[in-house]
């Protein structure tokens, strides 16, 4: 079974160090994942290899090369400001975990709004 | 009868159900049964929905009945990935996160399907948010390749390749990022095409990678795929980046190429993918790919081969952009509004619930790329990372651009290897994502490609992938009908599977 | 030692600046057709798309990009001729998707600038840009406090999810010296004033609607528009009402300057203003800075408005109000002083409207500037607020000026109108308050007062005219004012044989 060094244009990076520990415990909060230590280790090797092959995007294309965000180009899809049927309240709170007074019931915030 | 009946192809399901020959209650039952003898081994469905299927049935037989109009598919069962969103049937998208939701909604391609008259059977399996190659990472369990059993089916969309491979389904929809609906059906040896990126509306597929995401059609033959196309493509007012246009003319190319002329038409072999500069490929696959090639020559084709320098760094530019784009779609399963939520104890804080649930959720894949999505966005990084990734993407659409000058069809292998064995690659992230070299930059560029069988490779199924410019889909079908008439049937020696 | 303001801005020269954001009036939200009505039962406007639901997809609404590109061009900016929106990435409740479709460094507006009168002067503030996203939920805090600290849990209401939201940032306002707490005031005045004629929300502060972000820092006296000496600029959230704007930028302005005399130094950080206590509170501080990872939204294509829309819709704005107040000076010949005094009310815009609902203009001035300026005071919210239109007031006046109303009758309709929102006429009609001019009536009346109070009829008819007051109220009760007061006195001085 070949391995991704051996196939054309993907070479991997031994540079390696870019992702520790910390830098995975850092991405974890942000993402809202409560990792544990154990995968704190693995990902650390994985992202560390992924990251280090990813990194060859930056030696090919040049400043004056512009970003595609959206592969077929468009523009200026609107809908006119009209009223659409809304989703009966019973299916909209049928799915939710914690329901109270038609409103979704979640714990204590610790985090003040943005 | 029931035999029979499941080794048809849509088409022919559809002019016998039209016709009398057959009820579209007995197909659907045949199909069901065939689904109830097989699917133990296979575990190409995650939820089979046997009510909803004869009722969608009986109203097929009813209308016939009542003389009023059929749509080409009327009655034909068909299998749908389970990242589209059906009104009242479960869907998960392969993750615990989503377990025993029931969307309040349909999918505008759900909907069309159920217009059509097409008959839904259930939901199959994929793997978690449709990351993967696989189907491994479902969270729900493999799914297992109708050839060899102890091999992967392919991925993401691996339980619809598998159920149409498997005769559980002649038709099924799956959904591509970067090759989940070609290199399913390659290592299955059925067909399967990516659309051009926008003219199948997403509204209603749970998003992976937004500026990526496509759905298309599965079949075993050409046309059968070229019919499904037909029915779930077209523009959508609800997705913004639906294209305004009609939908290719898939079928009257299908029926056009099975006549078997190819002459005046130029095929490029993209020297990057299965032509000269190509390592890393198993021999057994490009000596499928080489055969492939002179057949298209024998039909009277133009065989070219050109250049797509950049191509290279495809698999770099969408292992970032996918990434990138799936951190922030999957950021709403927080256990707030739906699905899971753990760790709410009473004494944990919503943030704490939030990181249990995801946690708790999501697969190791799933985590894997949101946290490199995650990095990449980050303020310090974004240039480096998602910006350049976009760049390339840039890159990769003027390569084609360029070759589409010279040719007007590209051709590679659609996956380096055939079908590997379950729990073969799954601890090595980077070996999995290899699988998706050939497919990617069609993605990245949202050009349309199919995957045909081409032939076999140590009794497993290798697929051709036939590229085209975006918009020019009927270009893909009309070569992919004209080889699949010029060579063997590959499924003709798939395994009886034992019941 | 007692800080006073005058002090602290003789030795510390304010920088402010300010973030505000406007509920667009549009029927439905920004990326779906839900409906946007304020106070709907919880969680009955919601769809798939402004719920986050799995697979949703957004389209924008084109009237909300149409107001912004309107806002725009009333604030002098330039139009982008291609934009994106871009998603604001972070975890929080009353954001259905974890992630706010908003605009990054591509906005819809860019580099304008609002004139502002204070006292007097001109000050011209600078418009950073204007810019389209979408509202969050609501969410209510439960527990003992009501407050996010100490509650028990949260409750989250999505309705407003999703409504269009504009947010529109000031460049700093460097040089405005101790009239930091008006200019900031007077902006936010204008500002509505400007989006009130619009058209493009009902820019009600109290339902929030139209909610504002001050930012204040301090650098030391002469530095001016060096913006390399300015102080660290805090952020002051939760500037609900026009009055609010002006205490909350005073009371940082004096908490800064305690901090740096007693050798302090500011942090930069959000802050919340209490009306009760008048003074900013920190936020809770974060563990670590947010980073929003911001990128294009792939779900939506770019915005390119054309050229020929922007210049049509730029010669289809209303006269903004800048343009009416000059007009109203020139035309109707209000003084200077007034103008001062309609501007610090907050009541030109509206003066100006009830004129061109018919009023005359002195009509308009005395009853903004008196009986509703009061009912406003009396409430503790700008007139604006109160709920009866220009139109209405226009009609008011000219019902007084047909005689069907007296002025106290007319006063009692704004009551009415305040407390119902029901229409003048609906309101006259439903009271039955008309003047009574049925003379036969009238001296009915005027008797029964007479008969009733001897004492007082004998006082006036010895000659004391003023007593006759009492026997005037006592008529006016018992036609429950409907009735012109000094037809009255005469009817009564007639029937007591008095003369003046």
């Amino acid at each position: 079974m070949p391995d991704a060094t051996e196939l054309s244009g993907s070479s991997v990076s031994s540079a390696g160090g870019r992702i520790g520990r910390d830098d995975v415990a850092h991405l974890a909060r942000l993402a809202r994942l409560a990792v544990t230590e154990q995968e704190l280790d693995v990902f650390a090797g994985q992202l560390d290899v992924i990251l280090g092959s990813v990194a060859r995007v930056s030696e090919v294309a040049a400043g004056d090369i512009p970003p595609t965000s959206h592969a077929v180009p468009m523009t200026n899809v609107f809908r006119p400001d009209e009223l659409r049927p809304c989703l009966p309240r019973e299916a909209v709170l049928a799915a939710a975990p914690d329901v109270e007074d038609n409103k979704f019931r979640v714990p204590r915030i610790l985090s003040e709004e943005v | 009868m029931t035999g029979e009946l499941t080794r048809s192809g849509a088409a022919d399901l559809a002019a016998r159900i039209a016709s009398g020959e057959v009820s579209a209650v007995e197909v659907t039952q045949a199909h069901l049964d065939r689904i109830a003898a097989v699917d133990g081994s296979i575990h190409a469905f995650l939820h089979v929905d046997t009510e909803g299927a004869l009722g969608a049935a009986k109203a097929v037989d009813a209308l016939r009945a009542s003389g009023g109009p059929l749509s080409p598919l009327a009655g034909v069962p068909l299998a749908m990935k389970d990242v589209v969103v059906t009104q009242g049937l479960p869907t998960t998208a392969g993750s615990k996160i989503l377990e025993r939701w029931q969307p309040p909604y349909d999918a505008t391609i759900a909907r069309r399907v159920k217009d059509a008259g097409i008959v839904m059977l259930g939901k199959t399996n994929m793997d978690e948010f449709a990351m993967g190659s696989s189907t491994e990472n479902s969270a729900y369990g493999p799914t297992h390749n109708p050839w060899d059993l102890s091999r992967i089916p392919g991925g993401s969309s691996g339980g619809s390749s598998a159920a149409v491979a498997a005769f559980e389904a002649p038709l099924a929809i799956g959904t591509d990022t970067g090759g989940s609906i070609r290199q399913p059906a390659a290592v299955t040896g059925i067909v399967g095409h990516k659309p051009t990126y926008g003219t199948v509306s997403r509204y209603g597929l749970i998003a992976f990678s937004s500026s990526l995401d496509q759905a298309g059609p599965f079949g075993r033959t050409v046309l059968d795929a070229a019919l499904l196309h037909e029915v779930i493509g077209g523009h959508d007012p609800a997705d913004s980046t639906s294209l305004p246009q009609p939908v290719a003319p898939v079928v009257a190319a299908a029926r056009e190429g099975a006549r078997g002329d190819l002459k005046s038409v130029r095929v490029g072999v993209v020297r990057e993918l299965g032509g000269q500069d190509s390592t890393g490929y198993q021999a057994g696959v490009l000596a499928s790919f080489e055969s492939a090639v002179g057949s298209l020559r024998d039909l009277g084709a133009e065989v070219v081969e050109v250049s797509c320098p950049h191509f290279g760094y495809a698999l770099a530019a969408y292992y970032l952009i996918a990434p990138s784009e799936a951190s922030s779609n999957l950021a709403r399963f927080d256990g707030v509004r739906y699905g899971l939520r753990v760790g709410d104890d009473g004494v944990n804080s919503l943030e704490e619930v939030m990181s249990l649930t995801r946690e708790a959720g999501f697969g190791p894949e799933v985590k894997r790329r949101i946290m490199i999505g995650t990095y990449a966005l980050s303020s310090g990084y974004y240039e480096a990372y998602y910006g350049q990734a976009q760049k390339v993407r840039t890159l990769i659409s003027r390569d084609f651009a360029a070759a589409f000058e010279r040719v007007d069809v590209l051709v590679s292998p659609t996956s380096p290897f055939v079908a590997f064995g379950i729990g073969e690659r799954i601890d090595d992230p980077m070996a999995m994502y290899v699988n998706d070299l050939c497919t990617l930059p069609a993605s990245l560029a949202g050009t349309p490609a199919i995957s045909v069988p081409s032939g076999l490779s140590e009794g497993l199924p290798v697929g051709l992938q036939i590229m085209a410019p975006a918009l020019a889909d009927e270009r893909c079908y009309r070569v992919a009908a004209a080889f699949e008439a010029a060579v063997e049937p590959v499924l003709s020696s798939i395994p009886e599977l034992v019941a | 030692m007692t800080l006073t303001y005058e002090d602290v801005l003789r030795r510390y020269e304010p920088v402010i600046g300010i973030e505000t954001h406007v509920e667009l009036g549009t029927v439905s939200k920004m990326f779906c057709g839900c409906a946007t009505d304020f106070g709907g039962e919880p969680n009955t406007q919601v769809c798939p798309v402004c719920l986050g639901l799995p697979g949703a997809l957004p389209v924008a609404n084109e009237k909300a990009i149409e107001s912004t590109i309107r806002i725009g061009l009333a604030l002098n900016c330039s139009i982008a001729t291609w934009c994106r929106f871009a998603r604001k990435n972070y975890f929080y409740p009353d954001m259905p998707k974890n992630f706010q479709t908003s605009q990054y460094d591509e906005p819809l507006c860019v580099d304008g600038y609002l004139d502002v009168d204070v006292d007097g002067e001109t000050v011209r503030v600078g418009i950073e840009r204007v810019h389209l996203e979408e509202d969050t939920g609501k969410i209510t805090h439960v527990g003992t406090s009501g407050r996010i600290h100490g509650a028990e849990y949260s409750l989250v209401d999505y309705n407003r999810a999703g409504i269009p939201l504009v947010e529109i940032v000031t460049k700093p306002v460097p040089g405005a010296g101790a009239h930091a707490p008006e200019v900031a005031k007077a902006y936010v005045t204008e500002l509505r004033d400007i989006l009130r004629t619009l058209g493009v929300s009902d820019v009600r502060m109290e339902q929030g609607s139209l909610r504002c972000d001050v930012n204040t820092s301090l650098s030391p006296a002469g530095s001016g528009a060096d913006a390399g000496r300015w102080g660290t600029r805090t952020e002051t959230k939760n500037v609900n009402s026009l009055r609010t704007v002006e205490r909350a930028v005073r009371s940082e302005i004096l908490r800064q300057a305690a901090l740096l005399d007693a050798g302090g130094r500011i942090m930069q950080e959000t802050r919340h203003f209490s009306e009760t206590t008048g003074d900013t509170r920190p936020g809770r501080s974060k563990e670590e800075a947010t980073d929003y990872r911001y990128f294009p939204e792939p779900d939506l294509v770019p915005i390119a408005p054309d050229p020929e829309w922007v210049e049509k819709l730029r010669a289809g704005l209303p006269e903004l109000p800048a343009a009416r107040r000059d007009r109203l000076r020139a035309e109707l010949g209000v003084s200077a002083e007034d103008m001062v005094q309609l501007t610090n009310a907050g009541v030109v815009a509206l003066v100006g409207a009830t004129v061109d609902a018919g009023a005359p203009i002195g009509e308009a001035r005395n009853w903004w500037l008196g009986y509703l300026a009061q009912q406003a005071n009396s409430r503790e919210i700008d007139a604006a607020d109160l709920g009866i239109t220009p139109a209405q007031v226009a009609r008011l006046v000219e019902l007084v000026a047909d005689g069907a109303l007296s002025v106290a009758l007319a006063r009692q309709v704004v009551d009415g109108v305040l407390e119902t929102g029901q229409d003048v006429d609906a309101v006259v009609a439903q009271r039955g308050l008309k003047v009574v001019s049925d003379t036969g009536a009238l001296e009915q009346a005027a008797d029964d007062a007479i008969a009733a109070n001897p004492d007082v009829a004998d006082k006036v008819r010895g000659g004391k005219l003023p007593a006759v007051g009492a026997l005037v109220g006592a008529v006016m009760k018992a036609t429950r004012g409907q009735a012109d007061a000094a037809a009255v006195r005469a009817i009564l001085l007639e029937r007591l044989g008095v003369s003046e």
